[in-house]
């Protein structure tokens, strides 16, 4: 049979800051969840299972911990799954979850991601828990080198994302970073971390989560809300390290976006796809990423963000929320791409609308940029391209 | 009972004996497990459609441990992948989920555990609330002894109750190849043993243990092309009870009467039960709960009392009652999955026979 037709019907999302004091893991989830029922026009009775994502345990000290999460999620009774596949987990999580619904198994899943990374120290876990470890900007730092050098892009692209996407966070409420003076200069002058990326050129520390209802055929044609339905999804994962890898264009991402765009009956990505949220932890990541999922050509994805074409209002849009550039609560980041591609097609984004948006992308990648999770929203069902 | 779109098999399965300590890495322990149950459907790796493993990065003390299991998967070229931060039985139950849409044939799952690296109090402490629990040390040990106080309090079970679970599961052991314990015991001896953690003996504890375990299912047309003796999931299902000891009943459990409720448990006989008996008056809790009677035969594998791999050991659960299956031990049976203090977390999946 063919998976069961699947689609977002409501979207939540918590305040995300450095710290979040005035809640617990609980209550944090707790916000999200509430705003997504709401958003959906539903409550926790409405919900047949769960589906809980967030990066290493380890990040916050709790072990499994959908075991302690479940009173506040509404969960008794109900089926809680828990995926981990690193930093692609918020887009993971939201994939097993449309699973869940394809399957035919469940009618509405809730699905919930988060990271309360002040409750912990997320550079040392990000080292693989090793103090004094390279963090994340430490491993993809020599790949950025290496990616300039392949593509002779100009240094001053990597400060021109790290604006941008600050700029479209100032009408993003819900973004952690709001830098209304950010400018090239600033970027550029701020301390360098790891060569070449400068302090501003990297995603904050957040706490926060994100949740998603997403239902069947038959319960988001009741529902009245504007859906955005799941017409795509695709996960690829490889080895983080052999002789000859690609670490620039890493061949799992090639594939998981073929997938992708294969699945949907996409042939023309940059003509088809009206704008991606793609997972940008720092600055240079935005132009890999064209390149790596197959929306510009090799060695051309720098010239798009040159040219504005990424901006709020370009042709292509990236990252119109802010991105991770403005708001990390790493496990959620993937599922907060997810949630505001289907935002784009739903109409629903506020000051960072895209006009007319109707086929968005939301992305995560993790590890050693070796997990990709991608999935694909439309406005409507059975678009025709 | 939930209607499926898609009749999946297990098609080939594998586990390693449950060690006291593998004396090397985990992906070292679940690739023999891998390349058996390819080699026993002789499918190329690059065949599979789809791969789900489940671990937990505390056991191995760092972040991030599940990255390095795909080594013994495969990754290159890339693969379609995911992970579960819980038992492997709930890898298996997302695999089954995943191939209801039709659109795949296979999946390969594996779950895999090393305990004896750490401190099992300690680690699995932090898995209860951490605001409230974790603080005090309510670890999962712990609460079982709650637990089991209160089967007694209730009056529903006696000392002498368990020592019989323990002696019946260590010898149904003897005939278990993977078991790292097994025995005879006297009920009278063991009750001559010192209190662990009042009123739990050390044997009603489980061992410390390692071990992985991996299977491969696949949808109806495909399962009998890749084995003449594939053993059908009927239906698998999960569910969860409060995390907090004082909102529940512990000397029941809500979760799997739902569980055996939409999983159908009683709509065909129940030959056999292989329970995840972590502590023995869990077994007097599941027994109720699922209804079970004198027909079914529980744990002929030994259970987890006598070999107790985390992450793998739910798994095997599944895997031991394949294996009875397909020896014609019984036709029908049911496989139970647990994760949390106090069997707070429960899955179900019932297994049948090919006929």
């Amino acid at each position: 049979m063919a998976p069961r037709p699947c689609a977002v019907l409501g979207v939540g999302q918590t305040k995300y800051k450095r710290r979040r004091d005035d809640v617990t893991l609980d209550g944090l989830v707790r916000e999200a969840a509430l705003r997504a029922l709401e958003d959906a026009g539903a409550t926790f009775d409405d919900i047949d299972a769960i589906v809980i994502g967030k990066a290493p345990d380890a990040l916050e000290g709790v072990m499994m911990p959908l075991l302690s999460l479940c009173d506040a999620l509404g969960a008794i009774g109900k089926p809680i799954h828990r995926v981990h596949t690193a930093g692609s987990v918020g887009a993971s999580t939201a994939i097993s979850a449309v699973n869940l619904v394809e399957s035919g198994m469940y009618d509405t899943v809730l699905t919930i991601a988060y990271e309360k990374q002040s409750e912990g120290n997320a550079t040392w876990a990000l080292s693989g828990g090793k103090s004094g470890g390279q963090g994340a900007g430490g491993t993809f730092a020599p790949w950025i080198r290496n990616y300039i050098a392949r593509s002779q892009a100009p240094e001053h692209i990597g400060w021109m994302v790290a604006v941008k996407d600050r700029l479209n966070a100032l009408k993003n409420p819900y973004a952690h970073l709001h830098l209304p003076d950010i400018s090239i200069e600033k970027v550029r002058e701020s301390p360098m971390l790891w060569d070449p990326l400068h302090f501003l050129e990297s995603c904050p520390s957040s706490d926060g989560a994100a949740a998603v209802v997403l239902g069947n055929d038959d319960i988001a044609k009741k529902s009245g809300r504007p859906p955005a339905w799941v017409i795509s999804h695709a996960k690829r994962t490889e080895f983080g390290q052999f002789p000859g890898r690609d670490t620039v264009r890493p061949q799992a991402g090639v594939e998981c976006s073929e997938a992708l765009y294969r699945k949907a009956g996409i042939t023309n990505p940059r003509e088809q796809i009206d704008c991606a949220e793609l997972y940008v932890p720092f600055s240079w990541y935005e132009p890999m990423w064209l390149e790596g999922h197959l929306i510009a050509e090799e060695g051309e994805g720098w010239k798009m963000t040159d040219a504005g074409d990424t901006e709020l209002g370009g042709s292509f849009p990236v990252n119109m929320s802010g991105g991770v550039l403005s708001s990390n609560p790493i496990g959620a980041s993937g599922m907060i791409r997810c949630l505001e591609a289907a935002n784009q097609v739903r109409g629903t984004a506020g000051e960072y609308q895209v006009p007319g948006a109707k086929i968005s992308i939301g992305h995560a990648y993790g590890g050693a940029a070796q997990y990709y999770a991608m999935w694909m929203v439309s406005s409507e069902l059975n678009p025709v391209f | 009972m939930v209607s499926l779109a898609e009749d999946v098999a297990i098609v080939a399965f594998e586990q390693t004996p449950s060690h006291a300590h593998f004396n090397d890495s985990e992906p070292a322990m679940i690739m023999p497990c891998v390349n058996s149950v390819i080699e026993q459907v002789g499918m190329d790796r690059h065949d599979i459609d789809f791969t789900i493993a489940g671990s937990c990065d505390y056991l191995s003390g760092m972040p991030f441990a599940f990255v390095m299991n795909i080594d013994a998967v495969g990754a290159w070229p890339p693969v379609y992948e995911s992970h579960v931060e819980m038992d492997g039985a709930w890898a298996l139950f997302e695999g089954f989920v995943r191939l209801q849409s039709g659109d795949i044939d296979t999946v390969l799952v594996s779950g895999s555990g090393k305990c004896s690296p750490g401190s099992y109090r300690e680690g699995f402490s932090l898995q209860t609330d951490p605001y409230v629990h974790a603080p005090i040390g309510l670890d999962p040990r712990t609460q079982a002894g709650f637990q089991a106080q209160a089967l007694i309090a209730a009056g529903k079970a006696t000392e002498r109750d368990f020592a019989e679970v323990v002696a019946r599961s260590h010898a149904n052991a003897k005939d278990n190849p993977y078991a790292q314990l097994s025995g005879d015991l006297s009920v009278e001896e063991l009750l001559a043993e010192p209190y662990l953690q009042q009123p739990l003996r050390r044997l009603d504890c489980p061992p410390t243990s390692d071990g992985a375990a991996a299977m491969i299912i696949a949808r109806a047309d495909k399962a009998r092309e890749l084995c003449d003796n594939p053993v059908w999931i009927r239906a698998i299902d999960h569910r969860i009870d409060s995390h907090h000891p004082t909102l529940r009943d512990l000397t029941d459990s809500p979760s799997v009467r739902i569980a055996a409720d939409r999983v159908g448990l009683h709509d065909g006989p129940v030959d056999i039960a292989e329970l995840t008996v972590t502590y023995s008056p869990e077994e007097i809790i599941l027994r109720d709960a699922l209804g079970l009677n004198g027909e079914t035969t529980v744990n002929p594998s030994g259970g987890p009392l006598t070999g107790s791999p985390f992450m793998a050991v739910c798994l095997t659960r599944v895997i031991e009652l394949a294996r009875a299956i397909r020896n014609g031990d019984g036709g029908r049976g049911v496989a139970h999955a647990s994760s949390g203090p106090a069997l707070q977390q429960n899955l179900l999946c019932v297994l049948e026979g090919d006929s």
